[in-house]
C-alpha cells in the first residue's frame, strides 16, 4: 500500500528513482481499443492501457485530444452526454463496466470524480459530505464520516468550527477540497480528477496536488491535467494524448501517444511528439 | 473622426468638439419625457381605479358582507358563499395541479428522451399556456361534468382552473430546473447517486424558488377567472346550509360573485357591492402574490 507513496519536494522536482517502486503492479483498470464517439464524431480511438492500484496517474495532451472524455469513461459519467457511444472494453477489477449487466450508480459509488470547477452543492458543508453515504443508506456515524473525509482531505482544521456553513461560503481552493472529501466519503476505490487545480490559484493549486500524493496511499487515482510540471510533480505514470488528423478524410480524433513512468517519459520520452509536446512545441 | 485622424489639433479644437450639440439634448430630453409618459399611463389607470373602487366599495365592506350570503337586498348581502367557494377552489387546485405539474416538468426536463415527440409535447404545452380561460371551463364542463358525470360541482370547478393553469406550472417549473447548474447534477451522479436521488435531493431544492412562485402567480390568476368557473357549472349564490368544502356540491366563487353583482339592476349592488368585492378580491391576490415574493426571498438566502 505505502510503497509507492513517497514525499515529494516539491520545490526541487527531486523524486525517487522508478527502480524503487515495487515490481508488480496491481491492476484496477484496463482498456481494450478503447474509442468514444459522439454521432459521426470519434472523439478518442484505439486506447490500450492498464492503470495501477495506488498511484497517480496523470493524462496531458494539448486541447480537445479527448483526455477528459477518456477520464469520464472510467466511472460512466459520459453516460450524461447525449449521443455518446463507447466501444472497446473498459475492464474495472476485471470487469466491463460498460457490460449489459452493470448498474452505473454502483460504478459510480466505487469511482468517484471531482471536476473542473468545485461544484459543491448550495447546501452546508456538512451536507454536502453527508449526501453520499446517506444515499447509500449509511444512517449512524454520519459525523465520524464527515470529520474523517475533512480530514483526508486536509480541510477539517479549517472548517471544523463552521461545518453547518454554506459551502458556498469557502474559498475556491477550499471548495475542491470538500469536493475530494465528498468523493471520499462514499469510499471509493478510484477518484477520477478532471484538471481538478486549473481553477485554482498557485498555493490552492499546491495543496490539491500535496493531498493527492497522499491520498495515493488509499486510493487509484487519476488526473487529467494541462499543467505539465503538475503531471511531474504528482504522478508515478503519465499518458500522453495527441490529436491524430486524418487529412484524406478530414477528421480527427484523440490517440494515446506513449504511455510509461512519469520520470521516463519526462526525461526520456520514445516518441518525438511526446517530446515535442513536453518541450513546449505546442500544445 | 478628425480629431482622432490629425494629431495636432489644438486645444480650442478639441473644446470646440466636445460641446454638447443643442439639437442632440432636445431629442435625449423628448425621449425621455415619452417613456416618462409611458410608465405614468399605466400607472395612473391602476390609482385612478384602485381609488374608484375604494370610494365605491369601502362603504359596504362590514362583517357581515363577509359572512353573510347573497341577498336581494344590497345592505344585506354577503360575499360568504364566493370567499368561502375561491378559498376551497384555490385549495383544491393547488393541491392538484402543483404535484401534476412538477411532476411532468421534472420529467420533461430531466428523464424525458431527447426525442422528436418529446419536443413536441413541449410545444404543445407551451402554446396550450396561451389558450383562451374560456376553453378550459368548456373543456372541464364536456369532460368532467357530464362525460365523467361529477355535475356542475366544486370538483368540476377545481379541474377546470387545473387544466388552465397546469401548462403555466409546467413551463414554470421547467425554466426553474433548467436554470440548476447542471455541475450540480453531475456532482450528485458523480458520488454515486441514482438520477431520482440527484434531481429530488439536489436540483429540485435549488429549483423550489422559482417553481413555488411560479406556481402561485399561476394560482392566483386562476382563482381570478371568472369565465372557466362559470362555464363549468360556478353558481352565483349557495344554500346556507351547503358545505363549501364538499366537492360534489354546486359552488360560488368571488369573480363570479362579482359578475353577478355588476349584472343586477338596482345600482347600488353594480357599484358599492360590486366594489367591496373586487377590493376583497383584490386583496386575497395581493396577499398570495406577497407570498410569492417571501418565499422566493426566503428560499435564495
Amino acid at each position: 500500500m505505502t510503497e509507492t507513496y513517497r514525499e515529494i519536494n516539491l520545490s526541487s522536482n527531486h523524486r525517487t528513482t522508478e527502480d524503487t517502486m515495487p515490481q508488480v503492479q496491481e491492476t484496477v483498470f484496463s482498456l481494450q481499443s478503447v474509442g468514444i464517439k459522439y454521432g459521426d464524431f470519434s472523439a478518442v480511438s484505439n486506447v490500450n492501457m492498464e492503470i495501477y492500484k495506488n498511484q497517480v496517474t496523470a493524462f496531458i495532451g494539448p486541447s480537445g485530444c479527448g483526455k477528459s472524455t477518456l477520464l469520464r469513461t472510467f466511472n460512466r459519467m459520459n453516460d450524461l452526454v447525449l449521443n455518446s457511444k463507447v466501444v472497446g472494453e473498459v475492464a474495472y477489477q476485471g470487469k466491463n463496466i460498460y457490460d449489459q449487466d452493470v448498474d452505473p450508480v454502483e460504478v459510480r459509488r466505487r469511482i468517484g470524480m471531482v471536476f473542473q470547477q468545485p461544484n459543491p452543492f448550495p447546501k452546508s458543508i456538512y451536507d454536502n459530505i453527508a449526501f453520499g453515504p446517506r444515499n447509500h443508506g449509511v444512517k449512524e456515524g454520519i459525523d465520524d464520516i464527515v470529520e474523517n473525509s475533512l480530514r483526508n482531505a486536509a480541510l477539517w482544521d479549517e472548517v471544523k468550527n463552521k461545518l453547518k456553513s454554506p459551502a458556498l461560503s469557502l474559498s475556491g481552493g477550499q471548495q475542491q477540497r470538500l469536493c475530494i472529501a465528498r468523493s471520499i466519503a462514499v469510499e471509493p476505490d478510484v477518484i477520477l480528477m478532471d484538471e481538478p487545480a486549473s481553477a485554482l490559484d498557485p498555493i490552492a493549486t499546491l495543496k490539491i496536488e500535496h493531498l493527492m500524493r497522499e491520498l495515493a496511499a488509499k486510493y487509484t487515482i487519476v488526473v487529467v491535467t494541462h499543467n505539465m510540471q503538475q503531471a511531474l510533480r504528482v504522478s508515478d505514470k503519465t499518458a500522453f494524448f495527441n490529436l491524430e488528423v486524418d487529412e484524406e478524410k478530414d477528421t480527427r480524433t484523440g490517440v494515446l501517444v506513449e504511455y510509461g513512468p512519469t520520470t521516463k517519459l519526462f526525461t526520456d520520452p520514445k516518441n518525438e511528439k511526446t517530446s515535442d509536446y513536453i518541450k513546449g512545441k505546442f500544445g | 473622426m478628425t480629431l482622432l485622424s490629425t494629431p495636432r489639433s489644438t486645444t480650442k479644437d478639441v473644446a470646440i468638439a466636445l460641446q454638447t450639440s443643442k439639437a442632440s439634448t432636445r431629442k435625449e430630453r423628448l425621449f425621455q419625457l415619452f417613456l416618462l409618459f409611458s410608465t405614468l399611463v399605466g400607472l395612473v389607470i391602476l390609482v385612478v381605479l384602485l381609488v374608484d373602487i375604494v370610494v365605491d366599495g369601502f362603504s359596504s365592506l362590514d362583517l357581515g358582507f363577509f359572512t353573510d350570503y347573497t341577498s336581494r337586498r344590497p345592505e344585506d348581502t354577503g360575499i360568504r358563499a364566493g370567499l368561502t367557494g375561491t378559498l376551497s377552489l384555490m385549495v383544491l387546485v393547488a393541491l392538484i395541479a402543483f404535484p401534476i405539474g412538477v411532476g411532468s416538468a421534472i420529467y420533461l426536463e430531466s428523464f424525458a428522451p431527447r426525442t422528436w415527440f418529446t419536443r413536441f409535447m413541449q410545444l404543445n404545452i407551451t402554446n396550450l399556456a396561451g389558450v383562451p380561460s374560456v376553453v378550459y371551463g368548456l373543456l372541464a364542463a364536456a369532460l368532467f361534468a357530464y362525460i365523467l358525470n361529477f355535475g356542475r360541482t366544486l370538483i368540476t370547478g377545481a379541474l377546470a382552473l387545473v387544466l388552465l393553469i397546469l401548462p403555466v406550472i409546467i413551463v414554470a417549473g421547467k425554466e426553474s430546473i433548467k436554470a440548476v447548474p447542471p455541475s450540480i447534477y453531475q456532482g450528485a451522479i458523480a458520488l454515486g447517486a441514482t438520477p431520482w436521488q440527484a434531481v429530488y435531493k439536489q436540483v429540485l431544492p435549488v429549483a423550489m424558488p422559482g417553481i413555488l412562485t411560479g406556481t402561485i402567480l399561476a394560482l392566483s390568476r386562476a382563482i381570478g377567472e371568472a369565465a372557466p368557473i362559470l362555464v363549468a357549472g360556478a353558481v352565483f349564490s349557495r344554500r346556507a346550509d351547503s358545505e363549501p368544502w364538499n366537492l360534489t356540491e354546486p359552488f360560488a366563487a368571488l369573480p363570479v360573485q362579482i359578475f353577478d353583482f355588476v349584472k343586477r339592476p338596482q345600482e347600488a349592488f353594480q357599484v358599492e357591492v360590486a366594489a367591496a368585492g373586487i377590493l376583497v378580491m383584490l386583496f386575497v391576490l395581493l396577499l398570495m402574490n406577497s407570498a410569492a415574493i417571501v418565499l422566493r426571498n426566503r428560499y435564495s438566502k
